[in-house]
C-alpha cells in the first residue's frame, strides 16, 4: 500500500445538480470514503437536492438534450439531440441507466444512502436552495441530519487532512 | 512472493497481506490476522468471514450492497465488527483477494 504523509481523513462534497451521474458521483465518492474509514459528509444543494426530496429521489433523470457524451445503446454512435425531445425518450434513456447501474450493484439512491449512513457517512441540505425551491425539511429523506447555511457548512468541514469536493 | 507466519503456519501472502491462496486458511491463522489490524475476532465475526469467502469461492464480486443483502450481517454491524476500512479489513482476515468493487 503506499504509505502517505497526509492522508484524507475527511471529506465534503457538495452535489449541486440533478442528474443521475451528478448525485451517484457524490454517493460513490461518498460511500467510498466511509468504507475506507474516512469521515465524510454530502452537502446537497440547487438542483442536487433532487436526490434527497422524498418525492424526486426515486427515479431520477440524466440530460439526453445538450449531452455529446450521450451515445446510441448498442450503436456506439452519438445520440442526435434532437432525439432528446422526443417525449419518454428521456425517461427511457435514465430508466436503462438506472437499470445498468442496479446490474452493478449500484443501489437506488434510498438504498444506496442507507449504506452510507449506516457506515458512519453524513447527509445535509442547503439553506439557501430549500428556501429558493420552498422545501421543508418534512420532505427531505430522513438520512439528511441537518440543513445548513454556507457559513455552517465551512465549519463542518473544517479539520486537518479534510478537503472539500465539487462534484 | 511473500510469506508470512501465522498460528505457526507459513502462507503466501502478496505485497498488502492479502492471502494468494485461500485454502491455506483457519480459524486459528484469521485471529492472528485480526490482531494485526487491532481487531478481536469473536463469535460474531466467524459468519461473517465464512460468507465472505463463500462469496468468493463463487466468483461473486464483493460489495457493501451484497453483504447487506446476505442475510448474514448488516451494514452497520458489518461496520461495527471490522471498524475504519471495513471491507479491505474483513477480506484479508477472511483469507481472499482485497475487492476490486468501488461499492
Amino acid at each position: 500500500m503506499n504509505e502517505n504523509k497526509h492522508p484524507i481523513k475527511k471529506v465534503n462534497i457538495i452535489c449541486a445538480k440533478s442528474n443521475i451521474e451528478d448525485i451517484y458521483a457524490a454517493l460513490v465518492m461518498g460511500n467510498g470514503a466511509v468504507m475506507e474509514g474516512i469521515e465524510a459528509n454530502l452537502f446537497f444543494t440547487f438542483f442536487g437536492l433532487e436526490g434527497i426530496v422524498k418525492k424526486w429521489m426515486k427515479k431520477p433523470h440524466t440530460a439526453v438534450v445538450g449531452n455529446p457524451g450521450m451515445r446510441m445503446p448498442g450503436l456506439g454512435s452519438r445520440m442526435p439531440t434532437l432525439m432528446g425531445i422526443i417525449p419518454g425518450v428521456e425517461a427511457m434513456v435514465s430508466g436503462m441507466m438506472r437499470k445498468q447501474m442496479d446490474d452493478l450493484d449500484v443501489p437506488p439512491i434510498e438504498e444506496f444512502l442507507d449504506l452510507y449512513t449506516a457506515g458512519g457517512g453524513k447527509v445535509y441540505a442547503c439553506k439557501l436552495a430549500m428556501d429558493m425551491f420552498k422545501l421543508k425539511k418534512e420532505d427531505l429523506t430522513e438520512h439528511v441530519s441537518g440543513v445548513l447555511t454556507v457559513g455552517e457548512f465551512y465549519e463542518l468541514a473544517g479539520g486537518e487532512g479534510s478537503q472539500i469536493i465539487f462534484t | 512472493m511473500a510469506t508470512k507466519n501465522y498460528a505457526g503456519k507459513t502462507v503466501d501472502v502478496n505485497e498488502e497481506g492479502y492471502f494468494t491462496d485461500p485454502s491455506q486458511w483457519t480459524k486459528e491463522i484469521a485471529k492472528e490476522v485480526a490482531k494485526e489490524e487491532g481487531i478481536e475476532l469473536t463469535d460474531q465475526h466467524f459468519p461473517v468471514l465464512e460468507m465472505l469467502r463463500q462469496k468468493n469461492d463463487a466468483g461473486e464480486a464483493l460489495s457493501i450492497r451484497g453483504i447487506n443483502k446476505s442475510g448474514v450481517v448488516d451494514v452497520k454491524t458489518f461496520y461495527q465488527l471490522f471498524p475504519g476500512a471495513p471491507l479491505k479489513k474483513a477480506t484479508k482476515i477472511a483469507g481472499i483477494p482485497k475487492p476490486s468493487s468501488c461499492v
